[in-house]
């Protein structure tokens, strides 16, 4: 037609579209020709065409959109955009709008009238000032909160005993089944292993001193102390605590708690009381088993590894331990089972509206669970050192 | 801009069969929805209308029949096709379903960043269009989900719907539980949509002035299949018990004079 046709959008072609395709391209008088599909699969070239146009100012006063072959709230947005650059007042510097475009154009200028939110930012070193003051007082705030839910579960759990009827038995039944019961083969076999693994190390190192005899005190009062109730902690924190976490969790989330208590049910007697009580129960039994198979775990090894028979084994586990080494492991179970069940179910009850929000609290319930047995652990064996047991 | 044939259906259901277990929820059931039409499917609660559409987008596999979007077949698309497809129609969620771990904007720009290629600050224009046009005020953008109302929520759904400017949207109740304003504005909305963009609309409800005020058809889910499909003036006519006590009843009659 003429000399003057500009063809701008040859340069760079990004992306896997035809590079023939020319969505801008002046015409004369002032026209420029909007050409082409103006829909988001080519917004990536279009804005950065708009972006990178160079025009005299005012040398632009039309738009001209006959040729346009498509068109949505994005070539919308882009051609509201191109007008703004071009300061070309819309709708009246559009001609031959295909139809819809108008009205689209119009609602997508309206909705872009809204005022902007003014951003906010400060100095940084006082936002990590404000974030580290905020954790301090988050942690403290945490600590007053669990240690007021464990005294709420505790006085649920005297009225409990005051009035036996407030207690849910099936549902307290049903956790000892699910957090006690099925618990047994993980827990054995882990016992069982640790007990072997134990054996065959103590051995090793007992071996140079001829003294492979004393490997069965190690198993024996090692088991029984720590390591059974130990390893049954653990398990029943990873199995129970994470459980009961999500489950509360995903009942807050759900304002299933909200419905419980606006139905006149205390969530502390029908949801905490029974899954800590279940813990506080069935721990010891857990714990018994799995000092059990340690020691099952640990003579198998002695006698394949060591040539130490079972009847030897018996003979010298009963020489190295007395009851009160069994005692003074369980004694501390059902500590623990009750720690573990208030952590998860607290945890889960502190659950905010988002599915973030649930999986960090699981793993809260987890850690912090495992901590504090292992802080409440220390505690006891200073309290048996010192009681000399 | 061609004007397409207005007839010509672009999601195609027949023969369907659903089932869970024992529970038979469609059989034999027929749908057609034309292009550009705004449909509305109603039924009693527990018809399968919410089904239907999980069927349709592939959320929920049939026992039997065939269903075609776009004269393709979902379920018999490799995954690459099935992407292509999906591009093509958003999806509002009952509860809006927004990504809790991300804010309003950034749930918005999830198909975008899935499924265009787009810069970031473009993106941002474009997902801030999108949150102000459903009628979200524009500090809701750096909002989570959690703390948003459940009528901002659903619109902040339509916004995550609407992000890559789709040929088809599946709204599943739009309008339950906003207030009577919102809800109208929301409809208004859905036409506008509709006829600027030619935007083809499913939409369940049982918002009877969704009904009367912008549905070009109405499809009535009963008995396991699709009972009739109308103008809504012609299904007030219909002598199905149901239907007749749904339109006659006194939500009804109030709709319609508030129309009329």
């Amino acid at each position: 037609m003429n000399s003057e046709v500009a063809t701008i959008s040859t340069a760079k072609s990004k992306g896997n579209h035809a590079s023939d395709t020319t969505w801008l391209e002046q015409g004369q008088g002032g026209v420029l020709h909007l050409k082409g599909d103006w829909t988001v699969a080519h917004a990536r070239r279009i804005d950065s065409l708009i972006l990178q146009a160079r025009f005299e100012p005012g040398s632009v006063n039309r738009l001209d959109l006959a040729g346009v072959t498509g068109f949505d709230t994005t070539g919308a947005w882009l051609l509201l955009k191109l007008a703004d650059r071009l300061s070309v007042a819309l709708p009246e510097g559009m001609a031959a709008a295909p139809h819809g475009v108008p009205e689209l154009v119009q609602r997508v200028s309206a909705a872009r009238a809204e005022p902007a939110e003014p951003s906010r930012r400060g100095n940084p070193f006082v936002i990590i000032l404000a974030r580290l003051g905020n954790a301090t007082l988050e942690a403290g705030r945490e600590a007053g909160a669990m240690l007021g839910f464990m005294g709420a579960t505790v006085a649920a759990a005297m009225a409990a005993l005051r009035r036996p009827a407030r207690l849910r038995l099936t549902a307290t039944v049903h956790h000892m089944e699910r957090a006690g019961l099925n618990a047994l083969p993980i827990v054995g076999l882990i016992s069982f292993l640790v007990g072997v693994v134990l054996a065959f190390q103590g051995a090793a190192q007992l071996q140079r001193f001829g003294a492979e005899i004393f490997v069965v005190n190690l198993i024996g009062v090692s088991v029984l102390r720590e390591i059974g109730i130990l390893l049954t902690a653990i398990v029943v924190a990873g199995r129970s605590g994470s459980s009961y976490a999500a489950q509360l969790g995903s009942m807050k989330v759900n304002e299933e708690v909200d419905a419980l208590r606006a139905l006149g049910l205390d969530p502390m007697d029908v949801l905490v009381l029974p899954r800590v009580l279940a813990l506080f129960l069935m721990m010891g039994p857990l714990a018994l088993f799995a000092d059990l198979m340690g020691l099952i775990g640990g003579g198998l090894m002695a006698w394949v590894a060591l040539d130490i028979p079972p009847t030897l084994y018996v003979d010298r586990l009963t020489n190295a331990v007395s009851l009160w080494t069994l005692l003074v492991g369980l004694v501390k179970a059902p500590v623990f089972g009750a720690l573990i069940g208030l952590v998860g179910c607290y945890a889960g009850l502190q659950t905010g509206g988002s599915a973030d929000s649930l999986g960090r609290q699981t793993t809260i319930a987890v850690v912090q669970a495992i901590f504090i047995v292992i802080v409440v652990d220390a505690i006891f064996s200073i309290f048996f050192n010192i009681v000399g047991v | 801009m061609e004007v397409e044939e207005e007839s010509k259906p672009i999601i195609r259901v027949s023969g369907l069969l659903t089932r869970f277990g024992s529970q038979v929820v469609h059989e034999g059931l027929d749908l057609e929805v034309r292009k550009g039409e705004v449909l509305g499917v109603v039924g009693g609660s527990g018809t399968g209308k919410s089904v239907l559409l999980r069927t349709i987008i592939g959320l929920n596999r049939p026992a039997a029949g065939r269903i075609e979007v776009f004269g393709q077949e979902p379920a018999g698309l490799d995954a690459a096709d099935r992407r292509q497809l999906e591009q093509r129609w958003g999806v509002l969620f009952q509860n809006g379903a927004l990504f809790s771990s991300l804010t309003v904007a950034e749930n918005v720009e999830a198909p975008m960043r899935e499924h265009a290629d787009l810069p970031p600050a473009l993106m941002d224009e474009l997902a801030g269009l999108k949150i102000a046009m459903v009628g979200l005020p524009h500090e809701a953008c750096a909002k989570f989900p959690s703390e948003l109302s459940g009528g901002m929520r659903k619109r902040a759904g339509l916004a995550r719907a609407l992000a890559l400017d789709p040929e088809i949207v599946f709204l599943d109740e739009p309008t339950a539980g906003l207030d009577p304003v919102g809800a109208a504005d929301f409809d208004l909305l859905i036409r506008e949509l509709s006829d600027t963009l030619g935007l083809t609309v499913f939409m369940v409800t049982h918002d009877l002035d969704s009904l009367y005020a912008i549905c070009d058809r109405v499809a009535v889910l009963a008995e396991r299949k699709v009972l009739a499909v109308a103008p809504i003036a012609e299904l007030e006519e219909h002598p199905h018990p149901w239907l007749q006590s749904y339109f006659h009843g006194p939500r009804a009659r109030a709709a319609r004079k508030a129309r009329q």
